[in-house]
């Protein structure tokens, strides 16, 4: 059990995949203006990660090594249609305000690099909690964000009010240059309570 | 308008005002991690400029001929476009490795990380939404490439001088990396009225 945990905690601090490795990142920074479409977006990611993780898994001791970079794109690209299909049927309005990031998951680097650095090795439970893991450390980093931007850029999160009426919002924060903008004061602060925490030892 | 026109404010409109990096969050992966010196930058632009224009060709080429006459656009399109995409790069690769050596010692390691680079894939689906023929495509890819080149030459220099300059520890590497690129697109949002 303690095993698996370690699995999880892996992706959310020590190696999070946007915070730590800095892969990507296209999606995190486009799609954080609003929390709707961060937590669709985040559906779509651990809904490809974990599924593809397990079907290579299964798979990987018939994969050649030869040609495994093209088997694992088909299996991504398989399961991100799949994807696509299910947010247009369910969530039209947020599809239609993000679906060219909602595409693009086919080539989000964190998928790749998890199914070649992870699932090709590890059996199909570890592989499980390794995609769960992982899924939460992409989810927290952009729910975050998208919450701060909104609260300040829109006065609401998800759509409910938080600031009064009055408050005129801060439009810069649901602009493209602030996700840059947070993303870099993230980063930052991780490395500084990383780097306290290492002096305190 | 006429047809010409048309074709330059797509190019203005993907290079500048619509800047695939810095304003669309297209091809960061490369653009964070390969900024840090100012060879590799030019040489990953080069690249991606040459598989970019080449991709949106042979893809619209596919959109138009087969999969939208078919009907099967909804559930092929990912598909298809990711395949077209890696074995245009691997074909690429092999092209170079025989015909000029030289220059494939120079891109060694870029030519298979363009495969991905969510930039090509982004310029298709791009071309694929927007509806446009094979012209307005080619013009739209070129101007997306000139846009990501643009960029990464701005922060490859910005990084360069930052390197000498004193900053608080924990900000050195990435984190000043996208601090930086956010102000840089800040600048860009002033092209924003040139399009209407």
């Amino acid at each position: 059990m303690k095993k698996y945990w370690r699995i999880v905690w892996n992706g959310i601090t020590p190696s999070n995949p946007i915070l730590i490795l800095a892969i990507g990142l296209c999606s995190v920074v486009a799609v954080t203006n609003s929390v709707q479409n961060a937590l669709l977006m985040t559906f779509v990611f651990s809904f490809v990660l974990i599924f593809s993780e397990i079907i290579i898994s299964l798979l990987r001791k018939v994969i050649p090594g030869d040609i495994r970079v093209p088997i694992f794109v088909l299996v991504i690209a398989t399961f991100t249609t799949i994807a696509t299909l299910l947010s247009r049927a369910y969530f039209n309005s947020i599809y239609e305000a993000i679906k060219l990031y909602i595409f693009l998951v086919v080539v989000n680097c964190i998928i790749i690099g998890r199914a070649e650095a992870f699932s090709y090795q590890n059996s199909i439970v570890d592989s499980i909690f390794d995609g769960i893991g992982m899924s939460i450390g992409y989810g927290w980093v952009i729910i975050a964000m998208a919450a701060v931007r909104e609260v300040f850029g829109n006065g609401t999160i998800a759509g409910f009010r938080v600031f009064p009426a009055s408050y005129s919002p801060a439009l810069v924060m649901i602009l493209p240059p602030a996700g840059f903008l947070i993303l870099g004061v993230l980063v930052g602060w991780l490395e500084f309570t990383l780097r306290k925490k290492k002096v305190k030892k | 308008m006429s047809y010409f026109a048309n074709l330059g404010k797509i190019f203005v409109a993907a290079a500048f005002v619509n800047n695939i990096v810095l304003l669309q969050f297209l091809g960061l992966c490369s653009y964070i991690g390969l900024t840090d010196d100012m060879h590799a930058s030019i040489g990953m632009g080069y690249a991606v400029t040459f598989v970019t224009v080449l991709a949106a060709s042979v893809t619209w080429i596919i959109d138009r001929w087969i999969l939208i006459p078919f009907n099967l656009q909804p559930f092929l399109q990912i598909v298809s476009f990711i395949l077209v995409i890696g074995s245009l790069v691997g074909l690429v690769e092999i092209y170079i490795r025989k015909m000029s050596p030289h220059l494939y010692k120079a891109m060694g390691i870029y030519l298979p990380l363009i495969a991905t680079n969510c930039l090509i894939l982004g310029v298709t689906f791009i071309n694929s939404l927007q509806g446009f023929d094979f012209v307005e495509s080619i013009v739209e890819a070129v101007g997306a490439a000139i846009g990501y080149f643009m960029a990464m030459l701005i922060l490859a220099g910005i990084r360069e001088r930052l390197r000498n300059s004193e900053l608080p520890d924990f900000f050195k590497g990435k984190a000043i990396a996208y601090m930086v690129s956010g102000i840089v697109a800040l600048a860009f949002m002033g092209f924003q009225g040139m399009i209407k």
